[in-house]
Order: structure tokens, then C-alpha cells, then sequence
């Protein structure tokens, strides 16, 4: 039987630098074994534990999408001590990864339904995994309007800019960009604050619409408000929670909200189950 | 119901015989008359004057510190930064003399390693070697609450075999195969008297009347979550708490652990630490913010989850088996069983 | 010791009724024989429940860095001296704090009577004659209290209170024939890998539960060194020379601050006696800087200066 705990060793192919201030940076992986890609099966909105020999593992989003073959990708934010270790490394080191693990988006309870995306910051990530799978051909029929509120500090510090930009120019996903402020005079999107720029943007639901939320506890604080407003139900909003993890499969008993565990229960959960939990993340 | 009888003269030279193909842990005396379960010498028996071992056997599976990969860090290396997996000794033991609250607390445990999802290879393979040779407690602790927590001082669950101490000779219930198996290579053969099944159910029931430290918890189980969460108690109660380690060390049912990562001179070793809910550090998120910050917050969660978690997940009662560990080794005096009897009023 | 608890719950009702605090740290009845923990009372019926025993071990000035507002807080003198500690560090207010001095008598560990009567105890009663009577599984047992006090008690020559606002009994006779060092010096004398084997297995049982460090008034780090990640100073698992690395740590880093409490003694699951350190550096910071901690809050501790005539000895 497989050791959980034994990391599938990858190979940095790409580094990406996402922001103005280089704290945020794209690795691509490729597999050291072809094998084990295959045994990383995952879908949208799951995360990994990435590894790092003598420093330790991370838990990180995953930012490639199902439907993007031959890498995995993670946006990493430099913070920690692995973080800060891995922003250091250079293409063709080796570490490890460990996944997928925890749950995605409920792709098959949202089948048929409209798509309404919230994010912030550097939380993007899973998002972006969820739309590129979303305007795959083979997928895009499958789910109503697609909508994206997302925003930042300011437009050097939004992720994955040059993919933003197409999806903007396409008709079948309504992107709605935006940054807290900017002195760029040919800024052309939004400025604005997240939670206003969603009440103004974002469509009604009556029942239809599932909202996506992953951004910083206060972007999330304020934007609930204005989803209960819009007429989304506490079942129909999706969070991802995010709290200190080790061994990502529900063993190691940290990351636990009341009887749930982030890591294997979650770390996706509707509102409606946040609201019946502690509030420990 | 098979019971076999063993002379205690005969116990030692058993015993030994047994070391031909398991090793023996058992309970032994330390300084500071403090004991534990370790593995014991050749010619050393497992010293069964002791009821509670200061320190719960659950480190026979899930030792406080364990190796769990190797690695080198050297870029020379073709290896370097490939985790190995260590070539670990899981040949049978036999676990002499664990006391019945301390196998229904494997049970428990067994709960968290061995999912459908994932298994953790180290628990569930040491697991697996061992023979538990249970022990009844003929003389219960006072702070001993077992027969509340369905793991009373004659219970067999978790047990391959029970020994019963009747004086001159144990009677040894033989519960699984496993068992069976460890009897035969110890030599101990002898079928017990026709009587042996009454002499072992009038001493449970004497030995469960010497037990009246009692816990109930029902009420903890209907009531919401949220509201015992909420209730003001926990103030008083975690007020004079150190936030130490101590309670969820020495439980036996106490499972979270720590991965460590040590290095040296370019080879290292990824550890699985014990680690405990009362240690800040155990929540704390890189960027400071940390969802448990306060003492209140770690000892109701220390609760919360051995009480009211656990219960509700798994339907199968609390995350406690009475041994009163806690209740004594805490400095502080902190007792689960006023804490249960305060969230199920 | 039942005259000290009437007196106590005496002060705490007027001290509660007056408003003077909002609430008094003391000690209250356990669930076990000799057992007294904590206790905040915060009303007249939780005064109510306040006692003195032989078993107040714990030092209740590691629980004033945690509240705020008026506290009223019974303080030995070893506590008082944690509290002289804690105003010289900017950690408490003095105008915050209401001292109830308790003149003290020695305490006694459970522990040590545990061991002693090595049998099931129901009941341990306090004679006035300075002895312990022990029942239990049908056995009677007596304990003079000055055999079986903590060694750190026995040593004590601070026993009344420097610091307080009111006395809850009268002061207590020092012996003057205290050998206050005896335990250093039977270290001291011996050879380099003795010494070091009695170290050894001095922490042999420690399970890093670090009780110890968590009931010292003197460790309140916000992050201990132990628990740093950047940079991690020490292993986390339970080899000795990580746990031998946190004892000597902790004590040095207690030097010149330590008060000989021994809280970290009585509050140890698995009964180390760490005072073998922390006491040493006692002895060291008063033959070297004739330094006592927590006899005033005005001076700096003596690790934490530095004159250019300090003696060197130790620094080798």
C-alpha cells in the first residue's frame, strides 16, 4: 500500500515572477516520474503539500487545471521558511510533492448552474485552475454564465495578467478586474475594493448562481454581506478555508474546525457548514 | 470462550520461550517513580505491580519521535532532495501486561491512522506486529473511570488475550488467534478449570464495583455544537491551565503529531513528532494569525474534541477510556471528569 | 493551615465587596487529596472557595501577565519576588496589583507523598503540629512536614514576603542555620564525566511536555527559543541532546531572574528535578555579582548588565 506521507519527487521546469514586488512567483513542475502524474489525478480547487527536503512542506493551492497536461503549476507567496526557500531554487532542482489532497469545488452539484468566481490577492489560484478547466471546450457547455470579480492591491500585483486579459476579450465569461487603487492613467478595468465591485458587477442569483469565494479573511468578511444581499443562500456560497496543516490527509489533527478537518473535510466548505462550526481558522 | 492457566512459576520461563519469535514489551518502573512501556531485556518480566503506567503504551505504535523518510540535501547526489523510505523493524512483539483501558484506547486511535482514504503506514504496521496480552485490573486507580468509557478493567476489546491474575496462576482468556498464537510459542497450554469462566466474571464484577469514579455523557452528544462551544464555563475552567503538554502526552488516546524536518552535514531525516492542541505553535499560520490563540480556546479544544468531536463524528462514544492519566499528571488539577460533568449538565 | 484559608477567604470577601479588584488569584480544594490549583475568584461565593494548604505550589505571578485590570493576587515569598521580577520588566504594574503577602510555611509536593506512601491515598489531613497525616486502602501513615517539604523550600531563606499591601499571617522565623548551597556543592565536587552523567540522567524521563517552562514566571517569551522555526535552534523530537539543549537553554536564559520557586519542579508530570540548574546558576549570580533576584525592581538583573569590573569566572 502507498506511504500518504511519501512525496512524488518533481523537477522545476518554469519560474514565473506574477508580481511588481516578486513575492509571488509561478513554478511549473514536471514529474521526475512520467508515472506518477497519473497518480496525481486531481481536479479544481484541491491542494498539494510541496516538499521540501530540511525545510519541510507547504500546503499550497493548485494553480494548473486538470485540463493542462505534461505539469503541475502553484503560485507561491514568499512568507515562510519553505516559501522563502523555494523562491530561492532554481529550474531543474528537485523536491517533492504530495496530493492531491482535499476536496474540490463541487463540480458535479454545480453542473448546469451559473458560476459566480470571487478573488483577491494571490488567493486566485484555485480560480484560476477552475476557469481554465471551465472554458475548456469539452466543459464550458456543461455550466450557465461564468463571472469573475477579482482584484488587488494594485494592477502590478494581479496574477496570471496575460490569461486575465484573454479571458476578458471572450464572450462567454464576464470578467470583472479591479485594484484597490493605481496611478496608471490607461488602468481600463475597475478600481475599487473587491466586496463594492462584486455588489455592482456581480449577477442575482435566484437559486441558480454559485458563488466562489477565496481571498484574505477581511475581503471575505465584507464580501458575504454582499452575496446574502445578491440573493445567494448559505449552501450556494463556496469558501475555501485555509488553516496551519502537516500531513494534509486528515492524521496530524491541527487544522481541525470543530469535528471537521480542513485539510481532508475541506478545505472546501459551503457557508451554510462554516456557520455551523467554530470559527478556529 | 477459550481460557487457558498459567502457573506463575511457569510465567518466566514462558515468557522467554515466547522471544523466539516476538520481541516483549512491557511495563517497567523508571526513576523518579515515574514507568512506562518499553521493550524488555532478556530475563526482564513486565513489572504488573504497577496499574497506570505514568506514561500510556501508545508510544509501542506511535513513538514520541520517529524517522519517517531520510534524504540528502547534496546536489552531487543523484538522490538529493528524494525522500527514502526508512527500512523499519515491524517483526511481531508482544505487548505483556497492557491494561484494558490502554487497548480500547488502540481501538480508538486505530480510528485516525487507518482510514479508507489514507493509511499511515508507520501506526498501522507496528500496529500490526503487536500481540496485545492484556492484563485485568484487579485493583482500580481511583482516578480510574473506565467503566464509563465502555473499557472497563476486564474488558477485552483491543486484547488478544486477558490475563486474569487469581493469585498463584493468571487466567488467560484467549480472545483472537493472534493470541492463541503467542500462548503457543510461550508454552502456556494448560486448559483452565471448568470453573475458570465464573472465577473471571466474579472478578470483574468486584473489580468494577471498586470503580466509582464514574463520567456521563450523553447530554454532550445531543447538545449543538456551537452551544457548548459558546458556554461560559470554559473561563473557569481554563484559567489555572499552564498550557503544557502534559495531558495529551500521557493519554493514550491523544494522537496529533508534528512533522520535523533535521539536517545535518547535507543528510537529514523527516520526523513524526508527537504534538499536543495546548501548544500555540500547534495552530499558529505563517503570517501570525493564529485561529487558537488563546488558552481558553486550547483547552476547549482539548475538550471539545475528545468529548463532543469524536463522539459526533464516529458515533461510537468519547475520545477517553477512563485511565485517569490527565486527571493525575496534570499540574494544574485540571479533571476531565468535572469538565465532562459541567458540558453534560 | 486552616487559620491561613479562613483569613484568605476573609481578605478575598472584603477585597471583592470593596470593589478594591475585580479578582483574586489564589488557590482552591482539587479533585484529588493535596491537590490545590489556581483559582481566580471573581465574586464573594467564589472567595468562598479559597484555601491554603501545604500544596500551593504553583506560583500564581505567572498568571498576572495574562490579565489585565486590578487583580488581587496571595503571594509567598517566592511568588513576591516573581512579582518584583515582573514590575523591574515592565510585565505588571505595581498600581495594578493588590499583594496579599503569605508568610510561608514550605509546601509539599503530592508527588513526594505519592511516592512515599506508594499506595491508593483518600485522604491527606494537615495537622497543626507540622505533620501529615496519610489515609488510604486502609493504611495510616504520618509525614513531618519538614521532612517531606520541597527542597527547594528547605533551603528557602526568603519565606515572608518582600512585597505586599497586606499580610494574611504573621511573619515567620527564618532558621539561620540553612545550608542554602549544599545541593550545588554536592554537584560541584564531582568529576567532570559525573557531573555529566548526573545531568544525563537528571533529564533522562523528560518528555518535552515543558510544563516546567510553562508554570516558570520567568519564561513568559511570547515565541520560546524551542519553538522558533527561523532559525529552528533545536530538534524537536526526544533525543537527549535536544532535550539536554532545552533544560541548559532555560536555565541560562532563567539566570539572575529564577526565584527558586520550583514551581517548575512540582509541575513536572515525569518529577525532574531541574532545580539541579537553575539553582546552580543561582548559587553563581551570588558568589559572582552577590546578585538575589527578585529582592528589587530598580536594579537590573545581573545577566543583564554589564561593568567593566565584573568578575570573569564565569566566562571560561
Amino acid at each position: 500500500m502507498i506511504n500518504p506521507y511519501l512525496p512524488f519527487p518533481i523537477r522545476i521546469e518554469d519560474i514565473i515572477v506574477e508580481s511588481e514586488d516578486r513575492s509571488l512567483k509561478t513554478f511549473k513542475f514536471v514529474f521526475l516520474n512520467p508515472e506518477d502524474e497519473e497518480k496525481f489525478s486531481y481536479k479544481a480547487g484541491q491542494f498539494a503539500e510541496i516538499s521540501i527536503p530540511g525545510q519541510g512542506e507547504i500546503p499550497i493551492g493548485i494553480a494548473s487545471s486538470p485540463v493542462e497536461k505534461g505539469f503541475i503549476a502553484f503560485t507561491v507567496n514568499r512568507a515562510g521558511k519553505v516559501t522563502s526557500h523555494l523562491h530561492n531554487m532554481k529550474v531543474g532542482d528537485v523536491l517533492g510533492v504530495r496530493g492531491p489532497l482535499g476536496n474540490p469545488y463541487p463540480w458535479d452539484t454545480m453542473k448546469g448552474k451559473n458560476l459566480l468566481f470571487i478573488g483577491g490577492g494571490f488567493a486566485f489560484t484555485t480560480l484560476r485552475s477552475s476557469v481554465v478547466y471551465l472554458l475548456h471546450p469539452d466543459n464550458r457547455d456543461k455550466y450557465g454564465t461564468i463571472d469573475v470579480v477579482y482584484g488587488s492591491r494594485s494592477p502590478g500585483m494581479l496574477l496570471y495578467l496575460d490569461e486575465l486579459q484573454k479571458w476578458e476579450a471572450r464572450d462567454d465569461i464576464n470578467m470583472h478586474i479591479t485594484v484597490d487603487g493605481t496611478d496608471d492613467p490607461n488602468w481600463k478595468y475597475n478600481v475599487g475594493f473587491v466586496p463594492p465591485i462584486a455588489e455592482e458587477k456581480a449577477p442575482k442569483s435566484a437559486g441558480d448562481t454559485y458563488a466562489i469565494v477565496c481571498g484574505p479573511p477581511i475581503m471575505i468578511k465584507f464580501t458575504l454581506p454582499v452575496l446574502e444581499k445578491l440573493g445567494y443562500d448559505h449552501d450556494h456560497i463556496i469558501l475555501s478555508l485555509e488553516n496551519r496543516m502537516k500531513c494534509g490527509i486528515g492524521m496530524c489533527g491541527r487544522c481541525g474546525i470543530g469535528e471537521q478537518l480542513v485539510c481532508k473535510d475541506g478545505p472546501v466548505f459551503t457557508l451554510a457548514e462554516v456557520n455551523n462550526t467554530p470559527k478556529e481558522f | 470462550m477459550r481460557i487457558l492457566q498459567i502457573r506463575k512459576t511457569d510465567w518466566a520461563a514462558g515468557l522467554e520461550k515466547s522471544r523466539k519469535d516476538h520481541s516483549l514489551i512491557g511495563p517497567v518502573r523508571e526513576r523518579n517513580n515515574t514507568s512506562k512501556f518499553r521493550e524488555l531485556e532478556v530475563g526482564e518480566e513486565p513489572d504488573f505491580s504497577i496499574t497506570t503506567t505514568t506514561m500510556s503504551p501508545k508510544s509501542v505504535v506511535f513513538p514520541q519521535s520517529e524517522v519517517m523518510f531520510t534524504y540528502t540535501t547534496d546536489k552531487a547526489s543523484p538522490e538529493c532532495n528524494i525522500m527514502k523510505v526508512p527500512k523499519n523493524d515491524y517483526s511481531p512483539r508482544a505487548i505483556i501486561g497492557i491494561r484494558p483501558f490502554d487497548a480500547a484506547a488502540m481501538n480508538i486511535v486505530k480510528k485516525n491512522f487507518d482510514t479508507p482514504d489514507y493509511r499511515d503506514p508507520y501506526w498501522c504496521d507496528a500496529y500490526e506486529a503487536c500481540t496485545f496480552i492484556g492484563l485485568a485490573v484487579t485493583n482500580p486507580d481511583s482516578c480510574d473511570f473506565s467503566t464509563s468509557t465502555n473499557s472497563g478493567p476486564f474488558s477485552t476489546a483491543g486484547l488478544d488475550v486477558l490475563l486474569v491474575d487469581t493469585g498463584d496462576s493468571f487466567l488467560a482468556e484467549v480472545v483472537t488467534e493472534k493470541g492463541a498464537s503467542w500462548m503457543r510459542s510461550a508454552g502456556f497450554d494448560t486448559k483452565a478449570d471448568h470453573d475458570a469462566e465464573e472465577t473471571i466474571a466474579t472478578m470483574r464484577k468486584e473489580a468494577e464495583k471498586k470503580i466509582t469514579s464514574t463520567v456521563e455523557f450523553d447530554n454532550i452528544d445531543k447538545k449543538e455544537t456551537l452551544d457548548l462551544y459558546n458556554e461560559n464555563f470554559w473561563e473557569s475552567i481554563s484559567f489555572p491551565c499552564l498550557n503544557c503538554g502534559t495531558c495529551t502526552y500521557v493519554c493514550p488516546t491523544c494522537w496529533c503529531f508534528d512533522i520535523q524536518d533535521e539536517t545535518a552535514h547535507k543528510k537529514g531525516r523527516r520526523m513524526k513528532n508527537w504534538d499536543s492542541c495546548m501548544f500555540p505553535n500547534f495552530t499558529i499560520h505563517t503570517t501570525g494569525h493564529n485561529p487558537r490563540n488563546t488558552k481558553l480556546m486550547r483547552v476547549r479544544q482539548r475538550f471539545m474534541h475528545k468529548l463532543k468531536y469524536h463522539q459526533s463524528k464516529y458515533n461510537q462514544g468519547i475520545m477517553c477510556v477512563g485511565c485517569g492519566r490527565c486527571v493525575t499528571s496534570c499540574p494544574v488539577n485540571i479533571d476531565i471528569r468535572e469538565v465532562c460533568k459541567q458540558m453534560n449538565s | 493551615m486552616q487559620s491561613y484559608s479562613e483569613k484568605i477567604k476573609e481578605i478575598a470577601i472584603r477585597l471583592l465587596k470593596d470593589e478594591t479588584v475585580e479578582v483574586v488569584f489564589g488557590f482552591r480544594e482539587g479533585t484529588l487529596p493535596m491537590a490545590s490549583p489556581p483559582f481566580a475568584a471573581k465574586t464573594v461565593e467564589d472567595a468562598e472557595q479559597l484555601t491554603w494548604t501545604s500544596h500551593c505550589c504553583i506560583n500564581l505571578a505567572n498568571y498576572l501577565m495574562d490579565h489585565k485590570g486590578k487583580v488581587a493576587i496571595f503571594a509567598k515569598g517566592c511568588d513576591c519576588r516573581s512579582i518584583v521580577n515582573h514590575i523591574g520588566e515592565g510585565k505588571v504594574k505595581r498600581e495594578d496589583l493588590h499583594i496579599i503577602g503569605v508568610p510561608c510555611k514550605g509546601m509539599v509536593e503530592r508527588h513526594t507523598i505519592c511516592t512515599l506512601f506508594d499506595d491508593e491515598i483518600d485522604e491527606a489531613v494537615e495537622e497543626d503540629d507540622g505533620t501529615i497525616l496519610v489515609r488510604g486502602n486502609g493504611r495510616e501513615e504520618k509525614y513531618q512536614k519538614a521532612d517531606v517539604m520541597r527542597q527547594c523550600c528547605k533551603v528557602c531563606v526568603h519565606r515572608n514576603p518582600g512585597i505586599y499591601d497586606e499580610l494574611a499571617a504573621e511573619l515567620v522565623t527564618i532558621p539561620d542555620d540553612i545550608k542554602r548551597y549544599r545541593e550545588v556543592e554536592e554537584v560541584e565536587e564531582l568529576g567532570v564525566d559525573e557531573r555529566w552523567n548526573f545531568f544525563e540522567n537528571l533529564v533522562s524521563t523528560c518528555i518535552r511536555c515543558y510544563a516546567c517552562r510553562d508554570a516558570c514566571p520567568t519564561c513568559y517569551c511570547p515565541t520560546c527559543f524551542v519553538d522558533e522555526a527561523q532559525p529552528q535552534w533545536v530538534g524537536k523530537g526526544d533525543e537527549e541532546p535536544d532535550i539536554m539543549t532545552f533544560h541548559i537553554l532555560r536555565a541560562f536564559h532563567t539566570a539572575g531572574r529564577c526565584t527558586d520557586c520550583g514551581a517548575c519542579v512540582s509541575s513536572c508530570p515525569m518529577g525532574i528535578n531541574m532545580r539541579a540548574f537553575t539553582k546552580k546558576l543561582e548559587k553563581d549570580c551570588l558568589d559572582l555579582w552577590d546578585w538575589e533576584s527578585g529582592l528589587t525592581s530598580d536594579v537590573r538583573p545581573a545577566l543583564e548588565t554589564y561593568q567593566p569590573g565584573d568578575p570573569e569566572d564565569n566566562f571560561k
